[in-house]
This record gives structure tokens, sequence and C-alpha cells, in this order.
């Protein structure tokens, strides 16, 4: 083989980069499991979990889209109540801890939603 | 024929995982197995090429005339153009590397005026080219945050970067923009040009569409038919810690996404794709012009046996000096 130290050099760079999630997580020594969500207080979300799973910022942007375009500020929701298109008040009122609900998926996932750059969480504000 | 038999291999690839994950619910072996034995392949494969490369004798330096050779001292020499020293080797190499420097020259001819041929410079295959392999290293750097737990920063500032003009939901990322566009381009500009058309094999039409399938599935999952992502990062977390997990409720879309990408790692050691390493062998990029400084000697010369004017002129002296000719040595 010629230049047989530049070219190993380059093979363990190339392994070193392939095998790095696996010594940078066993390192880490954290769990890697997804993380515990805290349970709802109320009994019956908007939407089924599965679906909200993979759509909440979908259902969370026609809110937004509907109430500050044209206005329709209530739904009826799965049990016939009348409810507030609101995050805030709507969501986080089963969701209480954002930090325990909204955010360990956020981080997990490594989501930043700018909805809170102008939304306040509500415990913030008293 | 090269364009229908790729447009078929790739229907095939998304077609597998699509049927057989949803009606026959082998999760296990699209989700763990299959990405599994393509990065062994892709990493065993790479290496084997790249050993088989280092192999190679290149005895001969390969002055390419693209500048100034260093020569005189009062003569200037384009240092990274035609560079002399190990220096200007890498600075080359980087800018071969990281802005295609030699495919910046590219020109066409063409017929202009009915019969007066031109050369002209064409740059948009260098900036196609150029904007797909971006855009791929930072979508695949950003991938990370699906490998890694906790996500690093700077994955995060890669993703608030490629998120800037925060339009749409999820906000669209600039390179996904960008590496289907470049994609897209890089595909029709075979098809389109009918020179370019007949010298196009499958091998050029497939790792292309292949490309554009895998980018495709990606944005779709994103932006369109979204799915679990948390149950996604389980799976890959599980991939990458060697303890393979599959959770409940992953789309199909997604093992569509993950099966393109294990055939591209399996099919890049044995392709055109493996110029990724294959650039850092180039005789004319990676060996410094210093043929007027250096004897180069091939390792595989034999000693050749020689008859010297000298010892010819001893052996027929003789003869020689009777016809009158000149000699060397009286
Ligand atoms: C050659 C490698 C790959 C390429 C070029 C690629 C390309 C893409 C693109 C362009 C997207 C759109 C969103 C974005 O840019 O983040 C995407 C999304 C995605 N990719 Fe990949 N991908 C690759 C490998 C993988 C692998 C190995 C996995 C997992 C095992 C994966 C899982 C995903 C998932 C889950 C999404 C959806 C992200 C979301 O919903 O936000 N990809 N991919």
């Amino acid at each position: 083989m010629y230049d047989a130290g530049k070219v190993i050099l380059g093979i363990v760079v190339f392994l070193a980069l392939v095998t790095f999630p696996l010594w940078y997580n066993l390192a880490g020594e954290v769990s890697v499991a997804a993380p515990e969500l805290e349970k709802a207080e109320g009994s019956q979300c908007v939407q089924d979990a599965e679906w909200m799973r993979g759509h909440h910022m979908d259902l969370l942007d026609d809110w937004r889209d509907e109430v500050v375009r044209d206005g329709e500020r209530y739904f009826v929701g799965p049990d016939g109540q009348r409810m507030e298109k609101s995050l805030s008040n709507t969501c986080l009122s089963c969701h209480v801890n954002k930090d325990k609900f909204c955010d360990r998926c956020h981080n997990y996932m490594s989501v930043d939603p700018y909805c809170w750059d102008c939304h306040v969480i509500p415990k913030e504000v008293m | 024929m090269n364009l229908f038999f790729s447009l078929v291999v790739i229907a095939v690839l998304i077609a597998l995982p699509w049927l057989l994950v949803g009606a026959a619910g082998l999760d296990y072996l699209f989700g763990v197995i299959v990405p599994y034995v393509a990065l062994a392949v892709f990493v065993v494969g790479l290496i084997m090429r790249v050993l088989q490369w280092a192999r190679l004798p290149v005895p001969f330096r390969t002055p390419t005339t693209c500048g100034q050779q260093k020569s005189l001292p009062w003569i200037k020499p384009s240092r990274l153009e035609n560079p002399h020293s190990t220096l200007g080797v890498i600075g080359r190499m980087l800018l071969e590397v990281l802005f295609f420097r030699s495919l910046f020259r590219n020109t066409r001819s063409e017929l202009r005026d009915s019969s007066r041929l031109t050369y002209f410079a064409d740059k948009w295959l260098w900036a196609g080219g150029l904007a797909f392999h971006w855009a791929f290293l930072i979508v695949v750097a950003r991938h990370f945050r699906f490998f890694l737990e906790p996500v690093p920063w700077c994955v995060s500032v890669m993703e608030g970067l490629d998120s800037f003009f925060q339009v749409g939901l999820p906000i669209i990322y600039l390179t996904d923009v960008i590496i289907i566009a470049a994609l897209t381009y890089l595909f029709f500009r075979r098809i389109i040009n009918p020179r370019l058309r007949y010298i196009s094999l499958a091998a050029d039409y497939f790792p292309l569409l292949l490309l554009l399938g895998i980018a495709v599935s990606g944005v779709w999952m994103r932006y369109f038919d979204k799915t679990d992502i948390v149950g996604i990062k389980e799976l890959t977390m599980g991939l990458v810690t060697l303890s393979p997990v599959v959770p409940e409720g992953i789309s199909a879309l997604f093992f569509v996404h993950l099966f393109l990408v294990s055939a591209l790692l399996i099919y890049f050691p044995f392709s055109k794709l493996v110029h990724a390493g294959g650039v850092f062998f180039s005789p004319t990029r990676n060996l410094a012009n210093n043929n007027r400084v250096k004897r180069h000697i091939n390792p595989w010369d034999y000693p050749v046996k020689v008859h010297t004017y000298e010892e010819y002129e001893d052996e027929f002296r003789d003869v020689m000096k009777a016809a009158e000719m000149p000699l060397e040595k009286e």
C-alpha cells in the first residue's frame, strides 16, 4: 500500500464519523427512550392522540388563521362543548405544565416553535 | 431504455417497503435489518475501494496546465492552481472538494451562426452540482437530531439558520427547496440535451432519481403526510445505540424513506457515487507538481543492461582506427 499513513488516517476519520452517534450517546449516559409525558387533566382531547402526535401544529396553525383572520374564536369540541380556539387557554388548561408536556418532545426532537416568542405561558404571568 | 430501467428500479424500491410494511407487517425487516445490512455494506465496501486504490502506484506527477509552474525565482508561480508544496496541494484539494474548482472551468461547445464552432463557459452544471452537494450535506447534518440525545447545539443552530425565513409550518427549510430544485435540474439536464441524453447511462439516471426519491419522501413526511416523529426517534436512537426497537404507529412513508436511504448506502461503494472518496486519490489533484525540483523514480523500473559509447569504442577501436573514423580516445 502506498501512503499508508495518510490512507489509514482517512479511514480512521471515516469510521469515527460513521460511529460517532454510538459514542456520543454512550458517553451521554442519558436515557435514549422517548420522553415521558405528564398525563393531561381533562378526559378528552380535541382530536385523538394518534392524530395529534403528527398534526397538532396544523391544528394550531388553522386556529390561528381562523381566529386572527376570520374572527371565528370558538369551535365545538368532541363532547359537544363550545370551546375557545386558544393554545394558552384551551390546550394548556388540560396539559397544565408546558415543560412537562410540550417541551419534553420538542426538546427531544430539537423543535423550537416560535409561538412562544409572543404568547406567554400561563404560569409565567402569575 | 436507460431512463426507463432506472424509473422501474426506483418504483420497485418505493413499492417494496410501501406494500410489505403496510400489508405483511415486516417493520422489523425494513426498520432494523435492512438499515444495518446497508450500513455494513457501505462501510466495508467503501474501505475496500479505498484500499484497492491505495495499492496502485502513482510514480509520476501529473502537471495540469492550470497555472504557472514553479521555476525561476523571478517568475511568479501559481500556488493553488499548480502547487509545488504540500500546503499548496492541501489548498487545491480544499478548493476542489468544497467548491468544485475544476468543474468551474467547464466549457460547452456549440455551432453558432450555422457553422462557427464556439466554446463558451458553462457554469450551470457547476452551480447545480454545488447547490446539490451543499444542501445534501446540511440536510444530512441536520438529521443528526434523530441520532443524538441530547441534540447538540450546533444542530439546533443549523436548523435555525436553515429555517431563517420562518415560512410555513413546519417551517420550510431552505435546503429542502434547494436540494429538490438542484436534483430536478441535474436530472432534466440529462434528458433535455440530446447529446447528453445519448451518453447517459442507467448509472447516471439512477443515482439522481434515488436521491430525488429520498428528498421527496422526506419532504413529504415533514410537510404533508406527517407522522409520529418521536416514535421515529425511538427507532433511530435504538439503531445507533445497538438496541433496536420498532415502535407502533410509524407510517409506511417513513419506511420508504429509510429503504431508499439503505439502497443508496448499498449502491454507493459500487457506483460513481464513490467519487466522494475517490477525489482524494486523483493524481492530478493530490500530487505537488515538483518534477523540476525532485527526481521521481519509477518503482518498477528494473536495471536495464546498457552499452555506452565508451564501451563501444573500446570494443571497435582498431576497426574504427583502420577506417579512419574519428575517435574520442586514441
Ligand atoms: C442520504 C440520507 C438522507 C437524506 C438526503 C434525507 C433527506 C431528507 C429530507 C430532504 C427531508 C425533509 C426534511 C428535512 O430536510 O429535514 C427528510 C426528512 C426526514 N428524514 Fe431523511 N434523509 C436521509 C436519511 C434519513 C435517515 C437515515 C433517517 C432515519 C433513519 C431519516 C429520517 C427522516 C425523517 C423522520 C424525516 C421527517 C422529519 C420531520 O418530519 O421533520 N432520513 N429527509
